[in-house]
This record gives structure tokens, C-alpha cells and sequence, in this order.
């Protein structure tokens, strides 16, 4: 059974404490929802999940692994929703998922299933359309179509509603939990409220106190 | 491999569809190439005496002009920080990026390069090794480039820093394509020189792909 968790995570961004004494351990099939005032650190704990930043102190296992020891092993188990698209404007919307789908499976994309997950999100209509005619909500859609092409056990979705209408975050909940159900976990920094059973909340205002001595030394 | 295939495949597939990038690079270099003689004068003897040098300096500067973009656009739209959470390690992922590079500004600037240099009088056995010369050097440009392109990202104005830092790297690459060219003729053999480029290119291969990588990771934390 897959665990992912973390232990005394400490998170500096420009000389600043973000967070401090962070732990969490999330098991196959569970949801963890991360919530806090701007800037108290939500981005950067995915970043820190995803690998693409390095905490300062703190350990992130998956199972008995460390995840910095096999930084491509763990790109390879997650899906990543971050605050830019990566939409090519002159790529058509399944050329541009079709690509991220096969980049992860090791060269071959899937028209079927690239066309299966846009149509789970409604936007099966827009396959041919370059990227460039897309709507911020459409856009934000072919990204979540970009992780459902291609399975992954880790999901890590920062504001993953934005842009987003109500239909499509309904959407977005549904295959939250056909993943869920699957064994898959999913991380999710959100300010609206979305519909989610039993899951897990961190309140990161709750670990922004400092740490005087650290903060001397920077 | 097949990682490597996907991003060369998906690179090249951009720069067709947005074939102006490409095509600017070559109208740069040729129109570079074709206005010296406006400045040296028309004279053969003086034109075949600078040709492989001019041809070489408006390389260089054709190749950084198009840097700038290597991986820019895809850190402002987010593609990078993806791209660098894939399964395939970052350095294949550069160096597809770097050989697509090359294949839509290198390879055209060597199709172009023959035609110049007649231009310039330069005789069939200088031009035959300026060819030679460019197929070896050429990808070293992109290889060097590559880094400083992964250096300026975040930065503002990056295009003017850009070459601050790669062109004096480019250097050895243009003392020996000049000096292999110059070599053939005055009636030397162009060999060593020729050498030493493919040495450099060796040399850059790795080097310069993991300093890209190491400097890309840097950039999208």
C-alpha cells in the first residue's frame, strides 16, 4: 500500500519563514485539503510534494523512500496542477494533451483516451481547436484533461477550481473520486469550497510561527 | 530515448507552425552577411580575405539571437516546471530541445552559408571547409547557448544578457572556423582545426546539457 508522507517539513522562500514543523501522512485513496490565508504557504507545500522545491529541513518519504533520492522515480507517480496552463497556443487542444500524455507513458499517447478524458470534462468539442482560441476556464479544463489521460497514484492540484464554472467543478469532483476509488491520493490548495468525503484539512496559518535562530542565520 | 523523441518531435512541430522564428534567424544572417561589402568595399580580394570571418561573427550572432526563446517561453507558460516533473531526466529533455534548436536555425544557416560565401569570392576549397567547419561548430553554439539561455530565465531584458554571457564562450568556436577556412586557402591542411572543433563539440555535449539542466532546476524553484 502506497504512504506518502512528510515529517518536520521547513519551507524558506526568499530569506522568509514560510512554514515550519509540518507533517503529514496521506494513504492510498485519501484527500488532503490545504487551506490558509494568501501567502502562508499552500503553493509552495505542492512544490515541496511535487519535488520541484527543496525544503530547508524535513523529510519527504514515499513508502520507506526519500523522494529526493529518485527525483525523475517520483515526477513519474504524480500529476502536478500548478498555476500556469502549459497550453501551446498553436497546438491543437489534443495535440496538447496528447503530447503530456505521452511524454509520462514513455512515447505513446492515446487519441482514444486523450479524447475520453476532454470528454469527461466536457470539452470533447474543442479537440481540434488550437490553443490559442481558448477561454482561462477552457484552458484550465485541457490542463485537468492532461491528468486524466494518463493515470497517476499522486495528484498535487493548486487551485485547481480557478477559472473553472460550476459544472466543470462538479466534473472535477467526480473524477476526484473515480481516482480516489482507484487507490489514488490527491493534495488540493483551494479558497472555494469544494465537495470532497472525508478528508483531511491543514491549516498552514497554524505553522507560520518562526523559528528566531534559523531566521538569524539567513 | 523515446522522452528524447517526444520533446524533439513536439519541438520541431512549434517551430514549424510558428515558422517565423526560424526564417527571421536566416534573414538576419544572410542580411548581416550582405551588408559588409557595403562597409568594406566591393573590392574581391579584400571580400575573400574576411569572408569565412564574417560568416562565422553573423552565425554567431544569428544563433543567439534565437537563444533567447530556448526555453523561455516554456518557463513563462509553465511547460518547464512539467516538463522537469516527467519521468524522463531534465538533461534528455535539454538536449532535445537543443537538437531541435539546431535542426531549425543551425542546419538552415549551413543550407544558407555556401551561397554567402560565393558572395564574398571565396574560393570551392575554403568553402567546402567552411561547410565542414559549420556542421561541426554549429552544434556547439547551441549546446553553449543552451546554457545561458537556462541562465537568463526569470530575467528581464534576458536577450541583451544572453549574449553578454555566450558570446565570449562562442569564441574558441570562431578562432577555429575562421582559422580551418583561412588554413585551406593559403594552401595548409585544415585538419586540426577541424578537430579541435569536434573536440569542443564533444566536450560541450555533456558538459553544457547538465549545466543547462542544473541551471533550468534552479530557475523553477
Amino acid at each position: 500500500m502506497n504512504i506518502f508522507s512528510a515529517e518536520n517539513l521547513f519551507c524558506v522562500r526568499g530569506g522568509r519563514t514560510v512554514f515550519t514543523g509540518l507533517g503529514f501522512t496521506l494513504k492510498a485513496g485519501e484527500a488532503l485539503v490545504l487551506v490558509g490565508p494568501n501567502g502562508s504557504g499552500k503553493s509552495s507545500l505542492l512544490r515541496l510534494m511535487a519535488g520541484l522545491l527543496k525544503p530547508a529541513s524535513g523529510i519527504l518519504r514515499w513508502g520507506a523512500e526519500e523522494i529526493s533520492e529518485d527525483p525523475e522515480g517520483h515526477g513519474g507517480r504524480l500529476h502536478y496542477v500548478g498555476h500556469h496552463d502549459a497550453i501551446k497556443p498553436v497546438l491543437s487542444v489534443s495535440e496538447n494533451v496528447s503530447f503530456w500524455a505521452s511524454l509520462m507513458n514513455g512515447g505513446s499517447g492515446n487519441g482514444e483516451t486523450t479524447l475520453g478524458a476532454l470528454n469527461t470534462l466536457g470539452i470533447g468539442h474543442l479537440e481540434k481547436v488550437p490553443g490559442r482560441f481558448l477561454s482561462a476556464g477552457q484552458k484550465r479544463r485541457v490542463n485537468l484533461a492532461r491528468i486524466l489521460s494518463t493515470p497517476a497514484p499522486l495528484w498535487l492540484l493548486d487551485e485547481p477550481t480557478t477559472a473553472l464554472d460550476r459544472e466543470s467543478i462538479t466534473s472535477l469532483e467526480t473524477a476526484i473520486i473515480h481516482h480516489r476509488a482507484g487507490g489514488g491520493m490527491v493534495v488540493i490548495s483551494t479558497h472555494s469550497d469544494m465537495q470532497l468525503a472525508n478528508h483531511q484539512v491543514i491549516d498552514l496559518a497554524g505553522f507560520a510561527e518562526t523559528c528566531p535562530m534559523l531566521e538569524h542565520s539567513l | 530515448m523515446n522522452g528524447f523523441m517526444t520533446v524533439l518531435k513536439r519541438d520541431l512541430h512549434l517551430a514549424i507552425r510558428q515558422g517565423i522564428d526560424s526564417m527571421t534567424v536566416v534573414m538576419f544572417f544572410v542580411l548581416i552577411v550582405i551588408i559588409f561589402p557595403f562597409g568594406v568595399g566591393p573590392e574581391p580580394n579584400i571580400l575573400a580575405r574576411v569572408a569565412s570571418g564574417v560568416i562565422w561573427v553573423a552565425a554567431l550572432l544569428a544563433s543567439t539571437l534565437s537563444l533567447e526563446r530556448l526555453f523561455q517561453i516554456d518557463y513563462e507558460d509553465g511547460s518547464l516546471e512539467l516538463l522537469s516533473l516527467s519521468s524522463v531526466a531534465l538533461e534528455v529533455i535539454v538536449l532535445a530541445k537543443v537538437t531541435a534548436h539546431w535542426l531549425t536555425t543551425g542546419l538552415p544557416l549551413i543550407i544558407t552559408a555556401p551561397l554567402l560565401a560565393v558572395l564574398l569570392n571565396m574560393n570551392k576549397e575554403g568553402l567546402l571547409v567552411l561547410i565542414l567547419a559549420l556542421v561541426v561548430g554549429t552544434p556547439s553554439l547551441s549546446l553553449v547557448g543552451a546554457v545561458g539561455a537556462a541562465l537568463i530565465l526569470g530575467a528581464r531584458r534576458g536577450g541583451v544578457l544572453l549574449a553578454l554571457i555566450i558570446l565570449p564562450l562562442y569564441l574558441p568556436v570562431l578562432i577555429f572556423g575562421v582559422s580551418a577556412v583561412d588554413a585551406i586557402i593559403n594552401g595548409f591542411e585544415a585538419k586540426a582545426q577541424l578537430l579541435i572543433l569536434g573536440a569542443f563539440f564533444l566536450a560541450a555535449l555533456p558538459l553544457c546539457t547538465w549545466a543547462a539542466a542544473t541551471s533550468i532546476k534552479q530557475a523553477i524553484e
